[in-house]
């Protein structure tokens, strides 16, 4: 089976007066695997039940391909599904339920059984036929969906929060096992799920929805360094914010007035700010704790006291209230031999001004 | 201990950790004593009447076998039991299946429409059908008013008037069982079934109405014994030439005061309900092996 496109063109939907999904627009490449990541209430699951022909799109289209779906039934879309309690039917057996979809197509006995017998292979559950679902575990009963949703060679997969029923490990090595099983067919998925984790673990692209407008798309790594709006900076991953206003703008040369944690100078434009500053604009700064750098003897930096010291393993997280009262994270390196700050220092932090990302306050 | 006793109620499973014999015992006492009392009793002395009166004798069920009429009214009570069973549920089904999907305030009124006629008494029902019935009543006054028929119509007093009115009695007793059945069905399990290529009547065939049966067969099962013991709206609307076992026992215990004959009569729809209950049970042993949910 080979994946297909899936281009979802200004999608717009609202229940009543509230917007759940605002003129949407993503395009998903043949065989790519597209999370979509949001808070509850973001519209990531409106638009999957748009995909799958469930909920009626207000404005916009969606193409399969070179096929307009939009007004498919659901039935007709030949798109797999995998829900977020399975949705498994209880009174059929497992082989039963993943000949379900063959035998809704007509396909010859012979060939079902094959077919079954195929997908239950690719999930590892061989031996399982005979058995009703409530007689597996959670793990096999994702399986045994996962199989179902797989079986009729469907070009596209939509898979709605699936992991979220089971518990850490067995999440972490269903994760492995679905990137696999979607690299190994070349189908593409689009996946929900509001585990930031789960979709930097597993995407090619994360689509980051809020109050159902589309934040960014891009790769894990791009909407990690690359924010484009602070939501986003928040959302993935730790981030520490400083909010402040403009202050000097050179040809390149920004000052950020911090009020009493000090200042911090950028010798260029940040990247992710693409209208300019104004004079005057109240800004947010976003760096990752990773990026700052403890300084013990530079005084000209701003500097804040040392509230607690996190030993995680491989590194130390410092927790530092600035003047201010804002608490800054620094995660550095652990280190064998040498004295670490103490609880109740005073230490500064040097910022590379490539790790400072900055957002105007529009919204603020 | 109330949710301790759903559970247990759900799962029909005995776990000797939760309640020690006496305790279990201790709570089901009072109520096994009412129906020793108030049930087994009189019906235990209504069925020995029936061989024991005055000594040893066959005789009150020879008279159900040689009477032509008591067979035939036995006949026609399962008959319109089974009837009405059957246009309760097809009556009743639907509004089940609408009640489980609809939310908010629609939920409350249809659920209203559905009790209210429950809380009110048989008696009263069955008056309103005589009233709605009746030579000069309301369908016989608009039939005549459009011009259809010249004399009034014969509606009251008839198979069809017992049929109808015993429908709309028992209704709430086949939809309710189906409604709490099909409510507890996920929303999910026929979204997976169009996904997965079935089309809306389809997904309905294979996956609703299978997972639904133990409700429709409680809810069935309910009505159809309420039927065969209906007596309220049967003795009222149907009258004398719509006899009903029910209504031929209260005959022969508060009119003739043949008690031994009424316990032969009471003895012999028992057994024919017992034996369908049991033929029932068996042939619906499909429902068995699976959990909703």
């Amino acid at each position: 089976m080979h994946g297909a496109s899936v281009s979802l063109r200004e999608l717009g939907k609202s229940y009543g007066p509230v917007p759940a999904v605002e003129r949407l627009a993503i395009d998903i490449r043949p065989g790519e695997f597209l999370s979509l990541l949001g808070p509850s209430g973001s519209g990531k699951t409106t638009l999957l039940m748009m995909v799958a022909g469930f909920e009626r799109p207000d404005t916009g289209a969606i193409w399969i391909g070179d096929r307009n779906i939009t007004q498919v039934a659901p039935n007709r879309r030949d798109i797999g599904m995998v829900f977020q309690r399975y949705a498994l039917f209880p009174h059929m057996t497992v082989a039963e339920n993943v000949a379900f979809p063959l035998r809704m197509r007509g396909f010859p006995k012979t060939r079902i059984s094959q077919s079954v017998a195929e997908a239950l292979s690719l999930v590892q559950l061989e031996g399982l036929e005979k058995r009703l679902p409530a007689q597996l575990s959670g793990g096999q009963q994702q399986r045994v969906a996962v199989a179902r949703a797989l079986v009729f060679e469907p070009a596209v997969l939509l898979m709605d929060e699936p992991l979220g029923a089971l518990d850490k490990k067995l999440r972490e090595q269903m994760q492995i096992e679905i990137k696999r099983l979607q690299q190994s067919l070349g189908i593409t998925v689009i996946y929900v799920t509001h585990d930031q984790e789960e979709a930097l673990t597993m995407s090619d692209r994360i689509a980051v929805l809020r109050d159902g407008y589309l934040e960014q798309v891009g790769s894990p790594a791009d909407l990690y360094d690359a924010p484009a709006t602070a939501f986003v900076a928040d959302f993935i991953g730790k981030m520490n914010f400083l909010d402040g206003i403009c202050r000097k703008l050179g040809a390149d040369c920004l000052e950020v007035d911090l009020g009493r944690s000090g200042t911090i100078i950028l010798p260029q434009q940040p990247v992710a700010s693409a209208p300019p500053l104004q004079q005057g604009q109240r800004v947010r700064l976003a760096v990752r704790p990773e990026r700052m750098k403890l300084d013990r003897h530079d005084d000209r930096k701003i500097s804040g006291v040392i509230e607690a010291v996190i030993f995680a393993g491989a590194s130390h997280t410092f927790l530092i209230r600035l003047a201010g009262g804002e608490i800054i994270h620094v995660q550095t390196q652990a280190t064998h031999g040498g004295s670490l700050p103490q609880e109740g220092d005073r230490i500064g932090f040097v910022i590379p001004d490539d790790a400072v990302h900055v957002f105007p306050q529009a919204e603020c | 201990m109330w949710t301790a006793l759903q559970r247990r109620f759900r799962d029909g499973s005995s776990s000797p950790r939760e309640y020690g014999t006496a305790m279990s015992l201790g709570l089901v006492a009072p109520l096994l004593l009412l129906l020793l009392i108030a049930f087994v009793y009189p019906v235990g002395r209504l069925l020995w009447n029936s061989i024991f009166a005055p000594d040893a004798t066959l005789v009150h069920y020879g008279r159900i076998i040689e009477e032509p009429l008591y067979l035939l009214v036995l006949w026609r009570t399962l008959e319109i039991a089974f009837v009405v069973t059957v246009l309760a549920f097809l009556l009743g089904y639907p509004v089940a299946y609408a009640m489980a999907r609809m939310s908010g305030r629609r939920a409350m009124l249809v659920a209203a429409c559905v009790l209210v006629p429950l809380w009110t008494s048989a008696l009263v029902r069955s008056y309103a059908w005589i009233v709605i019935l009746q030579r000069n009543g309301i369908v016989n006054d608009l039939l005549e008013e459009a011009g259809l028929i010249e004399t009034p119509l014969r509606l009251l007093y008839t198979k069809g008037a017992v049929i109808l009115a015993m429908t709309h009695v028992l209704l709430p007793f086949m939809i309710l069982p189906i409604y709490s059945i099909l409510r507890n069905i996920p929303d999910e399990l026929a979204k997976a079934a169009r996904n997965l290529g079935a089309s809306a009547p389809q997904a309905f065939l294979r996956i609703t109405l299978p997972l639904s049966l133990p409700g429709a067969a409680a809810g069935t099962l309910m009505t159809f014994i309420l039927a065969l013991g209906f007596y309220i709206t049967p003795a009222l609307v149907g009258g004398p030439r719509t006899l009903m076992m029910s209504t031929l026992m209260a005959q022969q215990t508060t009119e003739l005061l043949d008690w031994p004959f009424a316990g032969a009569l009471s003895a012999v729809l028992l057994a024919s309900t017992l034996l369908l209950v049991v033929l029932y049970r068996r042939a619906l042993s499909f429902n068995k092996g699976f959990k909703i949910g």
